[in-house]
């Protein structure tokens, strides 16, 4: 790659672990490498063209989104009975992609798993952004946007209250929630760079504007104690949440009567396919990032490998629960259920039912392949088509569902029209604004967490113990043991 | 003690163009900061810290310092989450009290396709989504409280030297305020753990 050759660090000899962080033997130089593209003083040229292409999407959502909004959801390809369609696949889709994010820093966390420092702290942001994303499709779908507040408990002067046993309403309180909380994981883990980014700044506004957000950090010990410890519970609280959020979600589907959407199969399949989702979206972001920036010493081949593996075992778990989905309509004997599935893979919807399982069972088996899962230009487009397949299986569960229900007098076929396409393409231009600035502005890594995992940051690191000083120049390759670990 | 402290405080006022804050030592990796903060700690001082770039694992023992007790706190918050929900959807959807909450509302028993008027069961993922919500936010208010953060300033943070705390280098503060705080004793105190070097700070007098 572009004279760069990709260290192999994925085989572990037995006894030491290959090390995370390659190449830099102090502290210092990993600052430096993860702060260099907030410093430079512009932006790589590939970083402005997509920026431009993303702030026209954005212009053009602004427009679908204000056209839709002074006209009526009637601009939109809705009818009866496909009420719901692009807006809520869209919705399922980007709250879907967040779920990577939120395991990475929360679950990963929790299991201990050090690789994870590497990549969590743009997983996160990527959370947030689809998030954002995610909320805006709900929003407007409601029609009358100005009415929204009735979602949320106001007193008001019809004197009503929403209606709690709404899985609509659950999904109000879980995506919020899910999205305060995320945001204050991101923020909290944030501080102690944003601390080196105003430590480093040579302009006084970026000393001001960094120094605000750090909040006066000063690396002190008896903060770091009660830091780490609010880390850990933010981490213990994200867990039970983020499987909670798609869990939601799928009750959306799956607690109403629709042949195609009743099934007690949801939660955990919605659950699977959002990480399955979200880690193909890290590796889409991950893998131009750490070209572009210069970050392959500390997203490395161990990483994009281990990322590659989770798709591979979250994928074989949605193309199980495809496969448990078709035998229990047949199973249960149901007759509207058995419909509901040969039309989902041979009916009006059928090419949208086969690229789905094409890009969502059938190509990330290559990733069982080694040399698939290392080599950054398959696991790119692999994970492209997991984008693709991703955004298909919600399509496919709410649209071929809707079309043909019960009555085969009531069917119809929903077509999008070119508001419906406009703003699906504009959340991504959003979500590429947000991502891009993102890069241009914060450490893409987590530079005190990534410090924490190198083996000398133990104070019993074999290069200490020597008085060698501040030499250090033995390679990294030593397992940390559990000097990395945050636990206090 | 009290009075040596005491004393140092006010001819520093009077008399010096800047008061003294801390004195900060400056050491080259953690093997080093973890056996000068166990020196320290031994030597009796209170207002003390370490600075590091990361937690330094072992430093908490060295340091001596005591459980936090944020988890009980954010247990509590928690729980008042757990009942806000609770109490939440049960007033709004079941029963038709009226109190005074900033403004006068009353309750709405809706009956939904036949559902219990307490249908707890299809409460609970607000119920623990608040939950959820009352915990984290109160993890990091109170995680940022205890911390006495936000600061705009603090001065340290006008200390050149202490910069690279941030970065790759790691420090102990102690502060002139703490009762065992004599500037030459404590200097040679710090400089006997091998310090790579001491420096004191003021407080800005601009």
């Amino acid at each position: 790659m572009h004279g760069f050759t990709e260290i192999d660090n994925t085989a572990d000899t037995p006894g030491t672990r290959a090390p995370l962080v390659l190449g830099a033997t102090r502290f210092h130089e990993v600052t430096a490498t993860v702060c260099r593209p907030n410093e430079s003083t512009r932006p790589p040229m590939a970083w402005t063209v997509m920026f431009v292409i993303s702030l026209l999407l954005v212009m053009n959502l602004g427009f679908c989104v204000n056209y839709l909004i002074f006209t009526g959801v009637g601009v939109w390809g809705l009818n009866n009975p496909v009420m719901w369609a692009f807006d809520i696949t869209n919705f399922v889709f980007w709250v879907g992609i967040g779920h990577a994010g939120t395991l990475i820093s929360a679950i990963l966390f929790l299991f201990r798993q050090k690789w994870r420092t590497g990549i969590n702290r743009f997983a996160e942001a990527m959370t947030i952004f689809a998030v954002i994303c995610a909320g805006l499709f709900p929003g407007i779908h409601v029609g009358r946007v100005w009415m929204a507040y009735w979602l949320f408990p106001i007193p008001n002067q019809m004197e009503m209250w929403p209606q709690f046993r709404s899985p609509l309403l659950w999904d109000v309180f879980a995506v919020s929630t899910y999205f305060t909380v995320s945001l204050m994981f991101w923020y909290v883990g944030l501080i102690p760079d944003l601390a080196t980014m105003r430590d480093r700044a040579k302009g006084k506004v970026q000393q001001i504007a960094y120094g605000l957000f750090a909040l006066g950090w000063r690396g002190s010990n008896r903060h770091w104690h009660r830091y780490e410890r609010a880390y850990l519970l933010l981490a213990a609280l994200s867990t039970p949440l983020v499987l909670s959020v798609h869990s939601v979600v799928s009750f959306d589907f799956a607690t109403s009567q629709l042949p195609g959407w009743h099934t007690t199969i949801f939660p955990p399949y919605f659950v699977a396919g959002a990480i399955f989702s979200g880690f193909a979206m890290v590796v889409t972001l991950a893998v131009p990032a750490r070209e572009l920036f210069g970050l392959k010493n500390l997203i490395t081949l161990r990483h994009l490998d281990n990322m590659n593996k989770v798709i591979l075992v979250t994928g074989c778990m949605v193309g199980y629960a495809y496969g448990m989905e078709f035998f229990i309509a047949w199973y249960s004997g149901a007759l509207y259920e058995k419909f509901a599935f040969m039309n989902r893979a041979f009916g009006q919807y059928a090419w949208a039912y086969w690229i789905m399982v094409s890009c969502n069972v059938i190509t990330p088996q290559l990733f069982w392949s080694k040399t698939v899962r290392t080599s950054i230009p398959l696991m790119f487009i692999l994970s492209l088509f997991v984008n693709v397949g991703m955004w298909f299986e919600r399509f496919v569960i709410i649209v071929s569902s809707l079309a043909n229900d019960f009555l085969p007098t009531s069917w119809d076929k929903f077509v999008p029209t070119w508001v419906d396409i406009g703003t699906m393409l504009g959340a991504f231009g959003l979500f590429g604004v947000l991502f891009l600035l993102f890069c241009r502005f914060l450490p893409m890594i987590a530079i005190a967490e990534v410090k924490a995992v190198m083996p000398q940051a133990d104070p019993h690191w074999e290069g200490w113990q020597h008085g060698n000083g501040a030499g250090a120049h033995v390679a990294a390759a030593h397992e940390p043991g559990e000097s990395g670990s945050r636990s206090a | 003690m009290t009075t040596i402290a005491t004393q140092i405080r006010t001819t520093a006022a009077t008399g010096a163009p800047a008061r003294l804050n801390c004195l900060l030592a400056e050491y080259e990796n953690p093997a080093q900061l973890l056996a000068a903060a166990e020196q320290i700690r031994d030597r009796g001082y209170r207002y003390w810290d370490c600075h590091t770039p990361f937690p330094v694992h072992g430093l908490d023992r060295a340091m001596g310092i005591q459980r936090t007790l944020l988890p009980v706190m954010v247990f509590a918050a928690g729980a008042a989450g757990c009942t806000a929900g609770l109490v939440l959807q049960l007033f709004t959807n079941s029963f038709e009290f009226t109190v005074w909450a900033m403004v006068w509302v009353t309750g709405y028993p809706f009956l939904i396709s036949g559902k219990p008027a307490l249908s707890i069961p299809a409460f609970i993922p607000v119920i623990f989504e608040l939950t959820v919500l009352f915990s984290a936010l109160s993890t990091v208010g109170l995680m940022l409280l205890l911390n006495h953060l936000p600061r705009l300033h603090h001065p340290l943070l006008a200390c050149n030297r202490f910069r690279r705390a941030s970065d790759d280098r790691f420090f102990i503060s102690i502060e002139a305020r703490d009762p065992r705080f004599y500037r030459s004793k404590t200097e040679a105190d710090l400089r006997a753990t091998g310090a790579a070097a001491v420096e004191a700070v003021t407080e800005g007098d601009d």
